[in-house]
């Protein structure tokens, strides 16, 4: 009895075998979104809830007036969202348009001494953008002042 | 004045795409009617394509002439641009890229409507029907969200200029090949409508003709959309300066998904055709296909994903977008569930052959679709539901794309080499045993001359060799009996090459990915003028910096000298630009472009009265774009066949 399958056994067996092909690649997806993905927390809930030194996140707000401090290839700057500050460390090459006062998202971790070490600085590049996440930490902070009101189709 | 006509044009041709949506409809009806509806249908894509045509110069011309009483022009554009940049600025802003969106819909509908005189007048007729549907659901969207003729009084002396990371043939000519390809898939998806509305209505005793109809189709927008995201990440590789060449940002993404569907789609559309069979799932991966190009417009025009693609962060058009997108795509899956009972039953189906081999290449297909999506979407849903904001990054891209890579690699080369129907592995013994020795061959010599990899990577390596193996392996096999006239390349069968170039362009593509990301060599330095660097066995000696001035920029350029190496005696000259009009700065690398590796030289601010640079080796990374192009072109033999057979 080992015969041929018919059409439909044959269907049912492809169907089958997908939807658990499917089921499987779900589940190591979701094992590795677990596993990979990344906090937003900005200072004022860090200062609230404060983070666990080696664990990754990314941080943002704007880099405080007069806080860049650039030594050789390291740079220490603050991120502020007017309300708390973080102190950060970067080694490497700051993307062009990060300057004071300009909204940023850095990505790293905490170590022990609480000074956030980014492997990553993003500031986007337009003078106008803002991070969302950052104008959202800013708006919570209450400091938040749009920067380009209107409907103006500019970013 | 022009403007005006532009926007009373784009009235009108809002006018005709809702005749051409309705009024064919009223007299498809009856069957005496098909005639009548073809034939107004017709006109009417005609018309559409000349209106959209008329209403798109319009707007050129008011950029072309700086004409800052528009609001589009005043934010985007300045009259210090080069003529080029101010011709792409008319697409390089939300307005006038939603106009060219609708431009190249018509654009499809018109060719359509002449080329398709050989189909049935029913089907057709429901072809453009779904057409105008759609042109009537965006040039709304443009005309009540999106005007792009709104003036601005008084008009400003100077426009805010377009952002300088756009200004860049690349990206000129990037968003209208995406598009062509995005829309293009609207035209499978009106082929999909078309074929369930006249489900059980067989013609010439098939009810699969439509698999065959849709092929050119999906094989145009697949070939536009391979090659709008490869130039969209050769322009993110040369101009951010960040050296890489993918970032898994949700924008990029958003391109990929459809890319994923469509590849699948022309591999089922092309089973349905031959074996009629896998036909409901073929019309549903249609649906879905340009479920996921509108969603894809959505998240990037919506706002809802901030990024150099974002132009404005207007939830109004949001909603719109979302509202065609939900609209078009329940309607569609209603129409299916509804009219799926009047296909006839699918043909039979043998594990092993070339059908069991594509419903693998969909199922893996799908499967990555899957993934990429719930990499993209998760964030968004866990924001919206306050959740806290996450990011979805690289490591969990490739944490699930390299396993479905291997073996999705490994059944690839298979399906070509096996037959229709009952395929045979035994006579295939030989070719398999050679290609899979000759690939780990590659893979062992290649730990013996870089060292060890892990494993995943290896089986990358092996996958990739085996592909572009397999690739010549079937182009041999499809060649062999011309052998006699390989000089008269022309007069070679197009069907030869379209396969083993596609899947041989993936090979490479892939092997330009492992080789780039594994091999990379990377520097960063404060430098002194006179200090040497030394990378990937090259020396490089900084010699300093000099300001120059660009036609509406002014920039610091140093000078990097190669003293060693192939390159010895010539120069990079990495840049730092700065834009007056739009008061904004940028990167500008300096890349040695060799087929073997590229050295790639950024330049960045001062540390300490030194300057920072940044180099980069990146081996092999000209193989992704190669392998993209050999890709589309195998594309191109693919419909050049179609084209001849009078598809």
């Amino acid at each position: 009895m080992i015969a041929k399958f018919t059409p439909k056994q044959t269907r049912l067996a492809a169907i089958a075998g997908g939807l658990a092909f499917l089921a499987v690649a779900a589940g190591l997806a979701l094992t590795a979104l677990e596993d990979n993905i990344v906090f937003f927390r900005s200072p004022s809930e860090i200062a609230a809830n404060p983070a666990i030194p080696g664990e990754a996140m990314r941080v943002g707000g704007l880099v405080r007036e007069g806080s860049v401090v650039r030594d050789g290839l390291r740079a220490k700057f603050e991120v502020t969202d007017l309300a708390h500050n973080i102190s950060v460390s970067y080694e490497g090459m700051l993307p062009d348009l990060f300057r004071e006062g300009q909204g940023v998202v850095a990505e790293g971790r905490f170590n022990a001494e609480g000074l956030f070490v980014a492997d990553t600085v993003l500031a986007k590049h337009d003078e106008t953008y803002m991070p969302p996440e950052v104008a959202e930490a800013l708006e919570k902070s209450g400091n938040y002042n749009q920067p380009h009101p209107g409907k103006a189709g500019t970013q | 004045m022009i403007a005006e006509l532009g926007h009373f044009i784009l009235v009108l041709a809002l006018v005709v795409a809702l005749a051409q949506a309705f009024v064919p409809l009223a007299f498809l009806r009856h069957e005496t009617g098909n005639a009548t509806a073809l034939s107004f249908a017709t006109r009417a894509s005609y018309l559409q394509v000349l209106l959209i045509g008329a209403s798109f110069a319009a707007l050129t011309y008011a950029f072309v002439r700086s004409d800052f009483s528009l609001m589009v022009v005043f934010a985007n554009s300045h009259a210090a641009k080069p003529m080029i940049y101010k011709i792409a600025g008319v697409w390089g802003n939300h307005e006038g890229s939603m106009l060219l969106w609708t431009l190249i819909l018509a654009a499809y509908g018109a060719a359509f409507a002449l080329t398709s005189k050989r189909l049935p007048a029913r089907f057709s007729s429901f072809v453009m029907v779904t057409q105008g549907l759609l042109g009537s659901a965006f040039l709304s969207f443009l005309l009540f969200t999106s005007n792009p003729f709104a003036r601005l009084l008084p008009a400003p002396f100077a426009g805010q200029g377009l952002t300088p990371i756009l200004q860049d043939p690349a990206l000129a000519a990037h968003p209208p090949l995406l598009y062509a390809g995005y829309v293009g898939f609207s035209m499978s998806f009106a082929f999909a409508i078309a074929a369930l509305a006249t489900a059980g209505e067989p013609h010439e005793g098939r009810d699969n003709n439509w698999a065959r109809w849709m092929r050119p189709w999906i094989l145009t927008a697949w070939i536009f959309l391979t090659l709008g995201i490869a130039l969209g990440s050769y322009w993110a590789y040369y101009e951010l300066g960040w050296g890489g060449f993918w970032f898994w940002d949700p924008v990029e993404n958003a391109s990929l998904m459809p890319w994923l569907a469509g590849t699948a789609l022309l591999h089922s559309a092309l089973v349905a055709e031959t074996r009629d069979t896998l036909k409901r799932w073929t019309l549903l991966l249609a649906i879905v296909t340009f479920a996921l190009s509108l969603s894809g417009t959505f998240l990037v025009r919506s706002g809802v994903l901030t990024s150099v693609h974002a132009f404005a962060n207007d939830p109004e058009r949001g909603v719109y977008i979302l509202a065609i997108l939900v609209g078009f795509t329940a309607g569609a899956l209603a129409l299916y569930a509804y009219r799926l009972p009047k296909l006839a039953p699918d043909g039979a189906f043998q594990p092993v052959s070339r059908e069991g081999l594509l419903l693998a290449n969909n199922i893996f297909l799908a499967t990555a679709t899957v993934t990429v999506f719930v990499g993209t979407i998760y964030p968004l849903v866990l924001d919206g539901l306050g959740m806290g904001k996450i990011s979805v990054g690289a490591p969990y891209f490739n944490a699930v794309f390299a396993p479905l890579a291997v073996p999705f690699a490994i059944l690839l080369p298979l399906g070509p080499l096996l037959t229709w129907r009952q395929g045979h592995l035994a006579p295939l013994r030989v070719y398999v045993a050679m290609g899979a020795a000759a690939a780990l061959l590659l893979t062992v010599s290649l730990v013996l001359l870089r060292g060890p990899h892990s494993i995943m990577v290896l089986a990358l390596f092996a996958a990739s060799f085996w592909l572009v193996l397999g690739a010549g392996l079937d182009l041999y096999r499809k060649l062999f009996p011309h052998r006699a006239k390989l000089w008269r390349f022309w007069s070679l069968p197009s069907t030869a090459f379209s396969a083993p170039l596609a899947h041989g362009g993936l090979g490479v593509l892939m092997l330009g990915i492992l080789a780039a990301t594994q091999w990379r060599e990377e520097v960063v330095v404060a430098a002194s003028p006179g200090q040497e660097i030394d990378i990937a066995s090259i020396t490089l000696r900084y010699d300093g910096l000099r300001e120059i001035e660009g036609p509406n920029y002014r920039a610091e350029q140093a000078r990097l000298s190669y003293l060693t190496g192939a390159h010895a005696g010539s120069y990079l000259f990495p840049e730092r630009r700065f834009y007056e009009a739009e008061r904004s700065q940028t990167t500008e690398a300096a890349i040695t472009t060799d087929l073997t590796g590229h050295l790639y030289a950024v330049v960045g601010e001062t540390a300490n009265d030194k300057r920072v640079l940044r180099i980069w080796y990146h081996p092999y990374v000209a193989f992704i774009w190669l392998g993209a192009l050999l890709m589309a072109a195998g594309g191109g033999f693919g419909l050049r066949t179609r084209l001849r057979r009078g598809a």
